[in-house]
């Protein structure tokens, strides 16, 4: 059991290292692998290192990021609330942050220039970790009953949340700016284009801090499976690890969201396929973490070039479009499951 | 373990255990039967750490409960809860496993300490050749002695156990009673909540009757189980026969026309 999810941490890692590479190396200028490993290793030539150091690896280690959060996010919450639905971009997380991240897009915009330095870096991941704070807040306040999460509830709860985080989101792209709203507009389908390391920081800081302290927490977590009475007589203080938890999960959906916008689904399916593929009681953290990073290059890769190789024309998906194509048929799947009962 | 004074609500409501004091006699095993709406679940949370009480206090090897360390408390009362959660594909072996739970750092495997209890725990409930088996694959009976093996595997000196019969049919309800018993001959002090008054009286060295939050009688269950007792606290019409030393409940028939 233990040695199938590390072999499986392993592999995943490894895969999304080698799709990593190939993303690296596929572009305008197509570059051998040889050369974007040399480049990596700290050497190459000039014009081969900006390439791949300035231009292409923001935005490959931002979607590497970017999955991992999501991904643990999305693991944290399904197994807090032992609810396989309950995931940041389901119960509203994602779109709280959202709200947060285009409040200041819009309303800090320059009417159509870059957003200046201060509320671009600062202030989108800030705001970002606000909103989804708030609409965590909301969704844990009202589906606790005498103390115990309703896991049922958690769900409904939460799609009634992010419908008003939506909304909200809606009216500031009525009221913003035409090319602020553009710019929000983009952001919102969960994109990694353009993206800088200004982008990719934020969230390797979260999940250089995070996924330790969450991992920590993996034993108390494998008692709370089994209800909260029972992992409060094993000695978990389940009040305290759920309020820490919430937070992680919370943080790192925030600031992947704030790093390359709400994509869709990593955070529902990943722990959910990890969890199936280790035969686990519940989605291992660093399988998902793994897994995540991977469906997210993966579908950035496709996303970038799929249009191209299928000699469709040189048109770029937002990833989130990938991730959503993917992940919605499973979701249906999920919910049917739910309904059987099993 | 002594329970004083101990007053119960929910929500801060009307107490559904009312300044309740209890001498649990050690290493035997005791049975809190009583009406539905009674208490006796509520007195169980409250005993265990699951329900902080109003006001009285529940004393542990002379500790009160809520001054230990959780992990502490853990190592000492061991609980089966009404209604954990099996979650979907885990193993009898893995579940008792979870039992050990107190007693494991924050990282490291299962020790050789920890693998002894989990097997003691599979032999007791007679599950050792199922250990590999999915829990939701298993019987309800068995299922059940699954989740006492995980609470045998705390290695506690106290257990408590909610209504650990119901649902399961008299023979499986027997195998469940014969493993509590075990655990109390072994030398463990047990409370067990029970619903069936012939099984609780069959297998209780102590047992209490509660009624509207309170204690209506105590003590062996020869002496406590009577027809005036039945018809007082439970509002029910029933001879008391006596088989093999220990009262037979067989209520009063009304028979239509």
């Amino acid at each position: 059991m233990r040695s199938r999810t590390v072999v499986l941490s392993i592999l995943f890692a490894a895969l999304a290292i080698a799709i990593a590479l190939i993303s690296l190396s596929v572009g305008t200028a197509k570059l051998p692998i040889a050369d974007v490993v040399e480049v990596l290793l700290g050497g190459g030539r000039r014009g081969t290192r900006l390439v791949v150091i300035e231009l292409r690896l923001p935005r490959v280690a931002t979607g590497l990021l970017v999955g991992i959060a999501f991904a643990v996010s999305g693991a944290l919450l399904q197994t807090l609330s032992r609810n396989p639905l309950a995931s940041p971009d389901i119960i509203g997380v994602n779109s709280g942050a959202s709200a947060g991240a285009v409040a200041v897009i819009v309303l800090a915009g320059t009417g159509g220039g870059n957003i200046s330095g201060f509320a671009a870096k600062v202030g989108i991941p800030l705001a970002a970790v606000l909103g989804g704070l708030v609409a965590t807040l909301i969704v844990g306040a009202l589906s606790v009953q005498r103390g115990v999460v309703d896991a049922g509830k958690v769900v409904l709860i939460g799609v009634g949340i992010a419908a008003a985080a939506n909304s909200l989101v809606a009216w500031l792209l009525v009221v913003g700016d035409v090319n602020d709203a553009g710019r929000a507009a983009a952001w919102l389908a969960g994109s990694l284009n353009a993206r800088a390391w200004s982008d990719a920081i934020p969230v390797l800081i979260a999940v250089v801090l995070l996924l330790p302290v969450a991992m920590m927490f993996n034993r108390d977590l494998s008692a709370l499976v089994l209800g909260d009475d029972v992992a409060s007589s094993l000695g978990v203080r389940v009040a305290r690890i759920r309020l820490v938890l919430l937070v992680i999960a919370t943080v790192l959906a925030a600031m992947a969201t704030a790093g390359a916008g709400p994509i869709a689904f990593v955070a529902l399916v990943a722990p959910q396929v990890a969890q199936r593929l280790t035969r686990m009681e519940r989605p291992p953290l660093m399988t998902t973490a793994m897994l995540g990073g991977l469906f997210v290059v993966l579908a950035d890769l496709l996303a970038r070039n799929g249009l191209q190789w299928a000699q469709v024309g040189p048109y770029e998906l937002p990833v989130g479009v990938v991730t959503a194509a993917c992940g919605a048929p499973y979701l249906l799947h999920l919910i049917g499951r739910q309904q059987k009962g099993r | 373990m002594h329970v004083e004074n101990l007053t119960l609500a929910y929500d801060a409501g009307t107490p559904v255990v009312d300044g309740l004091t209890l001498d649990v006699p050690s290493g035997q095993l005791t049975a809190v039967v009583g009406p539905n709406g009674s208490g006796k679940s509520t007195l169980l949370r409250g005993m265990s750490r699951l329900l902080t009480p109003q006001s009285g206090r529940v004393l542990l090897d002379g500790k009160d409960i809520h001054q230990l360390p959780a992990r502490e408390l853990a190592r000492r009362l061991g609980v089966l809860p009404q209604g954990p959660v099996t979650p979907e594909g885990i193993t009898a072996a893995e579940l008792v496993s979870r039992g050990r739970h107190p007693h494991r750092g924050l990282f490291g495997r299962l020790t050789a300490e920890d693998d002894t209890a989990i097997d003691e725990a599979l032999h007791a409930v007679e599950l050792t050749e199922l250990r590999d088996r999915p829990v939701d694959q298993l019987s309800g009976g068995q299922r059940q002695r699954v989740w006492i093996a995980m609470v045998l595997a705390q290695g506690t000196q106290h257990l408590l156990l909610d209504e650990p019969t119901t649902y399961l049919d008299l023979a499986h309800a027997v195998d469940v009673m014969n493993v509590i018993h075990a655990a109390a001959v072994s030398g463990r002090t047990v409370v067990a909540v029970l619903h069936d008054l012939t099984l609780a009286a069959q297998y209780a060295d102590h047992l209490v009757v509660m009624g509207d939050g309170r204690i209506a009688a105590e003590g062996r269950p020869v002496d406590v189980l009577t027809a005036a007792l039945l018809d007082d606290v439970f509002g029910l019409k029933a001879t008391v026969v006596e088989v093999g030393g220990a009262p037979v409940v067989v209520p009063d028939r009304r028979l239509a026309g």
